[in-house]
């Protein structure tokens, strides 16, 4: 897999698993980080509280490239804020754009986010905007300076599955970008099966923290993410509607 | 002043740098917003808060 790096906003990157640092103990990081292989964490923006309370860039391993989040914010206007906030903080340039105004399904404004994107690519941010995959969206995103195009496999935190598989085939055969898939994937197949469609990466974060063994479902991950490139890679073999013999036919009893 | 939504009594003006280190807030991983407009950490020192600002420091927190 050495040869197959994942290329994203001028790095590269030898895991294609993205993983989410919500809803964890941030003392759990480290391992989950090492055993699935992810070298992109994602993170979230609040206001600090005073008095010395711990500090989650203490447990992210160094080797890992941060990418803040613009969750909480339901306009372009305030994604625009909370991203420009999290670069001062000084981990990089990446933010993935969030922006939702909904709070019972969680889904995002792709209008407002293709606002946001354009804004923040002029300012030099790599910007990973998470959508609805829709095809119009994905392409005026990728003409508004996206580094990648971040479909929802179903609702954030759902672990529902590839609801959306059939819309994020279109973005993969018809966007230059890379496709990282993102919310709702909650089992290691659904994410090797969306590796095996043709998607560059898959971020993962509720279906590992709400496991019962964190760490070993994100090696989980880490292995299916790598079966599904693979077997992209290898090209799936065909369908047919009848029976085709694996063994020779002929060359024994019915010669 | 108004810190992060909040009301925080300021008897004296004091540098962005100082108010940090004096509430036990790690300067190198935080972020500064004073009336709106976001502070390069380099101004911290050179920055005066005063009780009629409106501040918000925020940080990182996980997230997905």
């Amino acid at each position: 897999m050495n040869n197959d790096t994942f290329k994203l906003g001028g790095k590269e990157f030898n895991s294609r698993f993205i993983l989410g640092s919500g809803k964890f103990n941030i003392d759990l990081i480290k391992s989950v980080a090492n055993e699935g292989g992810a070298e992109i964490i994602t993170l979230a923006l609040r206001r600090a509280n005073n008095g010395g309370e711990a500090n989650i860039l203490d447990y992210i391993p160094d080797n890992v490239t941060l990418l803040p989040n613009t969750s909480g914010a339901r306009t372009a206007e305030e994604a625009v804020r909370i991203a420009k906030l999290s670069r001062e903080i000084g981990c990089g340039n990446f933010v993935k754009i969030e922006i939702i105004p909904d709070s019972k399904y969680l889904m995002p404004n792709n209008h407002e986010t293709v606002k946001a994107t354009e804004i923040l690519s002029k300012e030099g941010f790599i910007v990973l905007p998470y959508v609805y995959p829709d095809l119009v969206i994905a392409k005026q995103l990728e003409s508004a300076g996206a580094s990648a195009v971040m479909p929802l496999a179903a609702p954030i935190g759902s672990n529902k599955g590839l609801v959306t598989k059939e819309f994020i085939k279109m973005l993969v055969e018809e966007i230059d970008l890379p496709i990282i898939v993102d919310a709702g994937i909650g089992k290691p197949s659904q994410a090797c099966e969306a590796m095996e469609l043709g998607v560059s990466a898959i971020m993962a974060n509720t279906a590992i923290a709400t496991a019962g063994n964190i760490s070993q479902m994100a090696k989980a991950f880490k292995l299916a993410i790598e079966a599904g490139r693979l077997a992209y890679l290898s090209g799936p073999g065909r369908v047919l509607n009848k029976g085709e013999a694996s063994s020779p036919l002929t060359g024994f009893l019915q010669d | 002043m108004k810190l992060n939504g909040k009301q925080f009594p300021l008897p004296e003006a004091v540098t962005i740098s100082d108010f940090l280190k004096s509430q036990n807030y790690p300067d190198d991983k935080v972020a500064v917003e004073l009336n709106g407009e976001i502070i390069s950490r380099t101004k911290f020192k050179n920055i005066t808060l005063k009780d009629s600002d409106e501040v918000e420091i925020v940080c990182f927190v996980g997230g997905g």
